[in-house]
């Protein structure tokens, strides 16, 4: 593709909507396809999945145990598959092995526990640095981690797809598996952050 | 071929920050529908998962970071759309133009010319009889070459050598199966590689564990 300078490229949503008008006059897409798939993912498909296998693995040692031994398995048993999830490994993070996740070739993510990826994930700034300085990058982005754990990074390059296991918080021991999934966000399944409890618990 | 979408270890790209944990997907409109539209190009151009990729990678550079995420997967759904012959060359920017208030010619629709090709399964993952070459605790190199197509062996582990941690389920190979050259199913190993391997005594410590196809790697001397 020749690169057009900026003066003659046409706005991005206009080329959108102009592609959809040539398919849907050809009948080559069908937009009510094309609503469902989107409703499924700003709707149906989400983080709230991963956050229900972590919290289950957190009160359910044996789930825990085959988590880790076979994700793609025991999230299935969750109800939780489909694109994007035809093959997904769990990292568990402790106090001294830190595990995050990157796509640096596209933007691979586990679609069915996490939804699409979220802006930063997407941005060349983590495709690029997260596999070169992921100390200093994860330290921008709000996670210090001891100089003691070691960190490990993943990077999405065949069609496995990976999902971290965050420690579970200090302090919820007597929270129930709804209430510790409502604890467990995105962020903390990639590896970007840690799971804390609000201060209000 | 050596794409701007091979980004590992680049430099000069800045910093990110976390958003909201719950904001959804998408920020505008015409995000969703660049997004469900190139999902549903790939069957529409008679490709595969790999071509989609492929098509991502090789967009001009530009085009590539100016047009962000979803802007990447619009320009991806008109390359595959396109070779496929099942619209023309500069049919989209002919209809945008004429959307916005131009006079313009658009090409006639062409004679659709879609690949002579057919997955012998659904999704990536296939049973192999070939035993791995290499097996877990193997010290292996990651093959110094840059194919003319498609690839998902990134520049950054070239040449270096890891140790193999785990074995995946077999799987097509992206390299031949994003040209309709045959899906070559194989071994997929995931190695660790030392930050001061990739990077000199100066990086910080760390490790990467990459997915490598068996062909990408080859034994250490």
């Amino acid at each position: 593709m020749t690169f057009q300078p900026e003066s003659s490229r046409l706005p991005i949503e206009v080329r959108t909507e102009a592609l959809e008008s040539i398919l849907i006059e050809r009948n080559l897409v069908d937009p009510k396809v094309m609503d469902t798939y989107i409703k499924m993912y700003e709707q149906d498909v989400g983080p709230l999945n991963g956050a229900k296998v972590v919290a289950k693995a957190w009160v359910d040692p044996e789930y825990k145990a085959r988590l880790l031994e076979d994700g793609t398995g025991s999230i299935a048993e969750m109800g939780f598959k489909g694109p994007q999830g035809e093959h997904i490994v769990v990292k568990e993070n402790s106090a001294d092995v830190h595990n995050v996740i990157v796509c640096t070739l596209c933007s691979c993510y586990p679609w069915p526990v996490l939804g699409l990826p979220p802006t930063w994930y997407k941005d060349p700034a983590y495709r690029s640095r997260m596999v070169r300085e992921p100390r200093s990058l994860l330290s921008e982005m709000g996670l210090d981690l001891p100089d003691d754990v070691e960190i490990r990074v993943w990077d999405s390059s065949s069609e496995v797809r990976y999902l971290v296991l965050p420690e579970r918080p200090a302090g919820t021991e007597n929270m129930s598996e709804e209430q510790l999934a409502g604890l467990v966000t995105r962020d903390a399944m990639v590896g970007v952050a840690k799971v804390n409890v609000p201060e209000t618990v | 071929m050596d794409t701007i979408a091979d980004m590992g270890g680049m430099q000069g790209m800045g910093s990110t920050k976390l958003n909201d944990p719950f904001e959804g997907p998408f920020d505008e409109e015409w995000q969703k529908r660049a997004f469900a539209m190139a999902l549903l190009s790939m069957r529409t151009s008679g490709t595969n998962l790999d071509t989609f990729r492929w098509a991502l990678a090789r967009q001009h550079p530009l085009d590539y970071l100016l047009d962000g995420y979803y802007g990447r997967w619009l320009n991806c759904a008109i390359n595959l759309l396109t070779d496929s012959a099942i619209i023309a060359p500069g049919a989209v920017e002919a209809r945008a133009r004429k959307m916005m208030g131009e006079d313009v010619e658009e090409p006639p629709v062409p004679e659709p010319n879609k690949p002579d090709y057919k997955p012998t399964a659904a999704g990536s993952i296939r049973k192999i009889d070939d035993p791995p070459k290499f097996k877990v605790g193997d010290r292996v190199r990651a093959k110094l070459m840059s194919p003319a197509g498609h690839t998902r062996l990134a520049r950054y582990v070239r040449g270096h050598t890891g140790v193999v941690r785990a074995l995946h389920p077999a799987q097509v190979l992206p390299d031949t199966n994003a040209h309709f050259l045959g899906e070559n199913a194989q071994h997929v190993y995931n190695v660790e590689f030392d930050s001061h391997d990739l990077w000199g005594p100066e990086a910080e410590k760390f490790t990467v564990n990459f997915d490598l196809y068996e062909s990408y790697i080859e034994e250490t001397v």
